[in-house]
């Protein structure tokens, strides 16, 4: 009896929190006068393609789309190159000073970013970053969270291998190209997958430091959108309706890593 | 003498140190020592920081503006926290309980899609649902004889407008962790309990609760954290009105920095927010974790 009524109320908030996403389809293919119409229509019909012919024409989305990858992208690879190589030092080298190189680490994964960003945009303006894709990539070129990640994960393996290639007389870069890279791999997709959808998602720092309209990403392009177009609801769902589709194909192809990265990101502390 | 020697030999230590190092200097510990340095100075852009003192943190502290921002931040994070963790506890509930993994699967991804579109995107389709004249909630709510609804207009409502928009999108990353917890409870505990003659209730209230309480907590502290910085609602939603009824702590420090350029006053008050947020993890921590064993 009560597992039933469990399963439909399931059912229910699966629904509810599907919603806001199937509206952003149905209003995106509505004609204009359709959106415009009450009571609303619950599918799209008739459908039409309008609204995003109207979105390319009247937007620069394919610009953003473009910087959002080019900044995502280099954050991403930098960030799981550089967290591998310093998570490895980390994990498996003795040395002084490494305890307190760790304790930084780690207290700077806590440091809000409120904290930081008004020197740091003081900065970018000094360095004359403002609109330009520096501004955006530079300051997160390595996060203290990817390398947490990694010396947490290259932990685990068995310093022998390491020993041993040393004995076959691999060099230190050598160890880690032919030894570290290809065992940390599992631990790298995780963390690419992190950073990727912290990356794409960001808002504030793109808000402060970019103000042309051809150098925006997609997150505060849509912003701005907003204000150009704010009663426009059909063009504003065909702008959110392209904008979600990286990020969901993104996640239902690596589905099962992103399971793995929410867990193991959770072991902090 | 013999630790230049170690330091040497290990190097490459170092070496591969140094780039990360560097950057974290430079974009983190810097900018963070600026910004403390910043809240006892006046400092516009373009000028140069003359130091005042206290009379930032005195400004911002007698700032009616300030503490109602503080009390919308909590009053907001203090609704969307736990009504949250309550759904994601009865929902991680049900969906480990479902037969099929595959069943499983579909509605861990399907709380999840929430979470991987981003805040911009889900604030442009809860403005349009939110829409007094056209929007679809008060077309359903009509049904129910009530509405129409101003929602995120109203200065009444805007707040919660918020607060509903947060929990009925926030759950997909609590559930992936509740369950992963569930699956590592020992089956062998829920024989013993069964053989003792203990409900499904009985068996959650005594069982699985006490042993997700380090999740719990996990979550807890950082959906409180994430609840306490929420800022792209309110700027593409409501712009922190009306009528200031959803200026939340970032979104101030946002205006006051970008807007009027104040960064001394901006810095001041992300100090307390930072000092703040600090505080309730430690308390929590305090709290909650003094008999959790991991």
């Amino acid at each position: 009896m009560f597992p039933y009524i469990f399963r439909i109320l399931l059912a229910l908030l699966a629904v509810l929190t599907l919603m806001p996403l199937y509206w952003i389809v149905v209003t995106a293919f509505q004609t204009p006068s359709v959106v415009l119409a009450f009571p609303p229509s619950l599918v799209p019909s008739p459908a039409s393609w309008i609204n995003f012919a109207r979105l390319f024409n009247g937007s620069e989305i394919g610009t953003w789309m473009a910087n959002s990858l080019i900044v995502t992208g280099t954050v991403t690879a930098s960030n799981v190159l550089l967290g591998t190589l310093a998570g490895y030092t980390l994990a498996k080298k003795v040395f002084p000073g490494r305890q307190t190189i760790f304790w930084t680490v780690i207290s700077l994964m806590f440091v809000p970013s409120q904290l930081t960003i008004i020197p740091l945009y003081a900065l970018i303006v000094k360095l004359d970053w403002i609109n330009t894709y520096q501004a955006l990539i530079v300051p997160a070129l390595i996060m203290p969270f990817s390398i947490f990640l990694m010396k947490q994960f290259l932990q685990t393996l068995p310093t022998e291998l390491i020993e041993a290639a040393r004995m076959d007389g691999c060099g230190e870069w050598g160890v880690f190209q032919r030894v570290i890279l290809p065992l940390a791999k599992p631990g790298m997709g995780v963390l690419a997958i992190f950073t990727f959808m912290g990356v794409w998602n960001e808002f504030l720092w793109p808000l402060i430091v970019i103000n042309r309209s051809s150098m925006m990403t997609l997150q505060i392009g849509l912003n701005s959108l907003q204000n150009q177009y704010y009663t426009d609801y059909g063009l504003l769902m065909a702008g959110a309706a392209v904008s979600a589709m990286p990020m969901i194909v993104f996640f239902l192809v690596f589905q099962p890593y992103f399971v793995r990265s929410i867990t193991i990101g959770a072991v902090k502390g | 003498m013999s630790l230049t020697r170690t330091v040497f030999r290990e190097r490459w230590a170092y070496l591969f140190l140094l780039l990360p190092l560097l950057l974290f200097a430079a974009f983190n510990m810097l900018p963070m020592a600026a910004t403390i340095l910043l809240g006892f100075a006046d400092y516009f852009p373009g000028g140069q920081p003359v130091w005042t003192g206290l009379e930032n943190y005195a400004y911002a502290l007698s700032d009616d503006l300030f503490w109602k921002a503080l009390g919308i931040t909590v009053l907001y994070t203090c609704g969307v926290v736990p009504a949250s963790l309550l759904i994601s506890l009865f929902l991680a509930y049900v969906i480990f309980g479902l037969k099929y993994a595959w069943a499983q699967v579909i509605f861990k991804s399907a709380f999840y899609l929430p979470v991987v579109t981003s805040g911009a995107i889900l604030s442009l389709v809860w403005l349009w649902l939110f829409n007094p004249a056209r929007g679809l909630l008060n077309y359903v709510l009509s049904f129910a004889g009530m509405g129409p609804y101003l929602w995120t207009s109203d200065p009444q409502m805007a707040l919660p407008s918020l607060m509903f928009m947060a929990i009925m999108g926030g759950h997909g990353a609590a559930i992936v962790l509740l369950t992963a917890a569930m699956g590592g409870i020992p089956a062998s505990y829920y024989e013993a309990a069964r053989l003792d003659g203990a409900g499904p209730w009985r068996q959650y209230w005594k069982i699985t609760l006490p042993l997700l309480r380090p999740t719990l907590l996990y979550l807890l502290v950082t959906t409180t954290i994430a609840s306490f910085q929420v800022f792209t609602q309110v700027l593409m939603m409501t712009g922190g009105g009306p009528d200031y009824a959803t200026t939340t702590l970032v979104y101030l420090i946002y205006t006051d920095a970008f807007e009027y350029f104040d960064f001394g006053k901006a810095a001041a008050e992300a100090t307390l927010l930072s000092l703040s947020l600090a505080g309730i993890a430690v308390l929590q921590y305090k709290w909650l974790a003094s008999d959790v064993e991991y």
